[in-house]
């Protein structure tokens, strides 16, 4: 049966023909190479628990009086977003824990994303030829943050509200057309009933149909490229070393799906996130206190409130203050990423293909460039906390306010040179980031001690193993050698010491 | 711990790999140690591994009954937790620690083509796309020009659709507040006089615009009594210790909702800006880079405040168009 369904399905798509050399493709083992693993995981649940949550959700601002099972709200007006949002969280049978799923795996989703980026920077993995592939992750982190942010703003509480009240103070800063922008997205004045509605369908549909298509892009570049890998077992620019995608790859990444989705599901369950029932709905004249948005806006929120209260004034025009925080940073940062492959070759001068991974620390600039700019931007989301900080620590905004304008500029400054210096210590210092051979001290028989080096890798007998090529060998033949118990007994193998 | 024989260059430095050509040619024994599976100990795995895969079927038979039951969400999400978690875990450690690890390569080639493949490529499409082009010289130019009229048309009402200009007539340089309005509450009922004890604060309307972003007024009686003059040119706008702001924040439009009345201050929510009332609104602190607009006051005779007219620049967050700090349009 199964055998000839496959047979009808191949003999139309000859996927025995084009496919087969896929069961052998190799993929190199390194824990940090699962970080986009997760970041891929996590979107699938985000598209699972979505098409959920759009069953229930209505994309609408028509107020409608609340008769639903949540006694607090109870003939209070709220509008139809607000009112189904509240619906589906305690009416529907697994609603809440969808929603939660659904807004834990976009935290997930948009941090494994900066921090796989992370990864590729300070190993160097977007050198070429990967510089393209380097941009469209950044497009799709950009896509990630803006699609995070229109999620959260579609419940209309009075938090996410008052989020969608500075962005479009954000667009209207912007010289020459931010105020057509502005109008043109909201159909009108702030807050209009149009913004809804269409935060709903670029949610749903348009910005997760660009993430798919690039994701399938910046998926399908790595296959083409064959992943980057550390040096070390036998590894070298023009091979690829690690497992077999089928099955032991497959076994591994499959179980990691699910290790994901089951972590999401646990948060899901047991870490309240975004009580908009606690909140209320959202009214232009209303507040409330501790207003903070979700986490990868913090370092905007905070560059807005570290900003000096300057404004440029031209004659008959103005360069409002937000331009620069929430316009001009972000626009600096993310052309800064996109164009950092090219400036580090300009300045190194290599423009070699590069499919072996630098450590960072081997590269001392690199790393300290990067670990100063990544401060400076840390630094900037711890400020978007400025007013729970001072409640907390029981000290004036002004300290604190005045505390993160100079540490903005003091901590990159203090890191890079810190960072720098560790890289060149740690880089010249023999045997450092190796295990350390333990020393075994040993009594002799006249009572005298010394001391031996024990094994390099305790408990392991032996180097790293050669790698094999798949194409010189008879899988099938080796696996099916019961190789459990071998008649040499069972080796462990020397694993992630490169 | 069984004996290994020494291979090749494995004494070498780890990750110096470059140059060294595994096997040349030769085959691999099926019993190399590339082949075994990682566990030490593989029975053991297996029934870890089993048991996890026992633990998952549990955990989800768990998940269906709450679900079934319509138990709180909590308790849906933990055994769904525990279910994928243990499936994921059991097939993690299966491929892991039961399935070959080697390390295996395969040959990567480089991305970088020769020069005789690209010269092959754009000769040819250089070529047919010069015959098929020069041919048809004025199709071309045809083509283009529909191409440039089809893209105009179709982007602009699509665009221009969406929205209406953000003109005079819009909240971006005016509110809704007359000459004459009445001071109203969000319920309706307009602000006598008497209304708001000392140190108080509401937030008002004008009457046909209850709730409006733009409209939104902050009233405060504040300690003094009398004529309140904030700034030189305010000398009426402050009548029997009533003072009027727009709620909406310069910096970037969030309602300044908190006051403090020993200082009599607002402080805005979002990013801290601090106004100082008996200055005007000024704003003393945070990155708000002008005051609040002052909503000129009066009481008339039944003991009503209204307005003596609208803002007299507009209130908000700056825009391009809005001109500098102090715009004189309204005059």
């Amino acid at each position: 049966m199964i055998d000839s369904l496959f047979s009808w399905i191949d003999d139309r798509v000859a996927l025995s023909r084009s496919g087969r050399h896929l069961l052998d493709k190799i993929f190199p083992d390194h824990w940090s190479f699962m970080i986009g693993e997760i970041a891929l995981y996590s979107f699938i649940v985000l598209l699972l628990t979505g098409v959920f949550l759009t069953l229930y959700f209505v994309p609408s601002s028509t107020p409608v009086v609340y008769h639903g099972i949540y006694a607090p709200l109870r003939g209070q007006t709220v509008s139809e977003a607000y009112d189904s949002t509240i619906n589906l969280s305690f009416a529907v049978r697994g609603g809440l824990l969808m929603r939660q799923m659904h807004h834990w795996a976009a935290n997930i989703f948009v941090g494994a994303i900066v921090v796989h980026m992370l990864r590729v920077f300070f190993t160097g993995g977007f050198r070429r030829p990967r510089e393209a592939n380097w941009m469209l992750g950044t497009t799709l982190l950009i896509l990630a943050i803006f699609n995070g942010f229109l999620g959260y703003s579609l419940p209309d509480d009075l938090i996410s509200g008052t989020g969608i009240r500075i962005a479009f103070s954000i667009m209207e800063s912007i010289p020459f057309v931010g105020t057509y922008l502005a109008y043109f997205l909201f159909g009108g004045s702030f807050p209009g009933t149009a913004i809804i509605p269409r935060f709903f369908i670029l949610h749903v549909l348009v910005l997760p149909l660009l993430i798919i298509g690039l994701l399938a892009g910046h998926l399908g570049m790595l296959v083409k490229h064959k992943h980057a890998q550390f040096p070390g077992k036998g590894a070298r620019d023009d091979n690829v070393v690690g497992s077999p995608l089928w099955p032991t790859y497959a076994a591994k990444a499959g179980g990691f799906f699910f290790l994901t989705t089951g972590v999401t599901a646990l948060l899901g369950a047991i870490v309240q996130i975004n009580p908009i029932w606690q909140y209320g709905q959202y009214y232009a004249y209303k507040v409330s206190y501790a207003v903070q948005p979700d986490w990868y806006m913090g370092w905007l929120d905070g560059a807005l409130r570290v900003m000096p209260a300057w404004e440029i004034n031209l004659p008959g025009h103005m360069i409002p203050n937000v331009f620069f925080p929430a316009v001009l940073l972000p626009g600096l940062t993310f052309n800064l990423i996109y164009a950092w492959p090219f400036i580090e070759a300009k300045l190194s001068g290599d423009t070699a293909e590069h499919h072996l991974l630098d450590r960072p620390r081997d590269k001392p600039l690199r790393t300290a460039l990067g670990a100063a700019v990544f401060a400076f931007y840390f630094v900037l989301f711890g400020a978007s906390a400025t007013d729970v900080l001072a409640n907390y620590l029981s000290i004036t905004l002004n300290v604190v306010l005045w505390s993160f304008r100079i540490l903005c500029i003091v901590v990159p400054i203090v890191v890079f040179p810190v960072a720098y210096k560790i890289c060149v210590e740690l880089r010249d210092t023999p045997g450092a980031g190796q295990r350390k051979r333990h020393n075994i001290i040993v009594r002799s028989a006249d009572g005298g001690y010394s001391t031996i080096a024990a094994d390099e890798y305790p408990g392991y007998v032996r180097p790293e193993l050669e790698p094999v090529a798949l194409d010189e060998v008879d899988l099938v033949a080796a696996m099916s050698a019961d190789a459990d118990q071998g008649p040499e007994g069972v080796y462990r193998i020397p694993r992630d010491y490169s | 711990m069984p004996e290994v024989p020494e291979t090749p260059g494995a004494d070498g430095p780890a990750g110096n790999g470059v140059g060294r050509h595994p096997h040349p040619g030769a085959p691999i024994p099926i019993d190399s140690p590339q082949f075994q599976v990682a566990a030490k100990n593989p029975r053991r795995v297996e029934g870890v591994v089993a048991a996890a895969f026992v633990a998952s079927f549990f955990a989800i038979a768990a998940f269906g009954a709450a679900y079934w039951q319509a138990a709180s969400s909590w308790v849906l999400g933990v055994t769904l937790g525990i279910a994928l978690g243990t499936f994921g875990f059991a097939l993690v450690a299966w491929g892991k620690y039961l399935m070959p690890q080697g390390p295996f390569e395969e040959p990567r080639p480089q991305m970088a083509t020769t020069k005789e493949e690209k010269d092959e490529f754009v000769a040819d499409f250089a070529t047919r796309g010069k015959i098929a082009v020069e041919r048809r010289g004025f199709l071309v130019k045809l083509m283009g020009a529909a191409g440039a009229v089809l893209g105009v048309v179709v982007a602009f009402p699509l665009i221009r659709s969406l929205g209406p200009r953000p003109n005079q007539e819009q909240s971006l340089y005016h509110t809704k507040w007359r000459k004459g309005a009445k001071l109203t509450s969000i319920e309706g009922r307009a602000v006598k006089v008497d209304d708001i004890e000392v140190g108080g604060i509401i937030t008002v309307f004008p009457p046909d615009d209850l709730g409006g972003a733009f409209s939104q007024t902050v009233l405060i009686r504040v300690q003094q009594s009398g004529n309140i003059v904030t700034q030189p040119g305010r000398e009426t706008w402050g009548p029997d210790g009533y003072l009027a702001f727009s709620k909406v924040c310069t910096h970037a439009g969030c309602p300044v909702g908190l006051y403090e009345e020993l200082t009599e201050q607002l402080l805005c929510p979002c990013h801290q800006s601090l106004f100082q009332l008996s200055d005007g609104a000024m704003p003393v602190f945070g990155p708000a880079p002008r005051p609040l607009p002052q909503l000129p006051l009066y009481v008339d005779s039944k003991g009503y405040l209204r307005a003596q007219a609208d803002y007299d620049e507009p209130i908000g967050p700056g825009f391009w168009y809005r001109g500098g700090a102090n715009n004189e349009y309204a005059q």
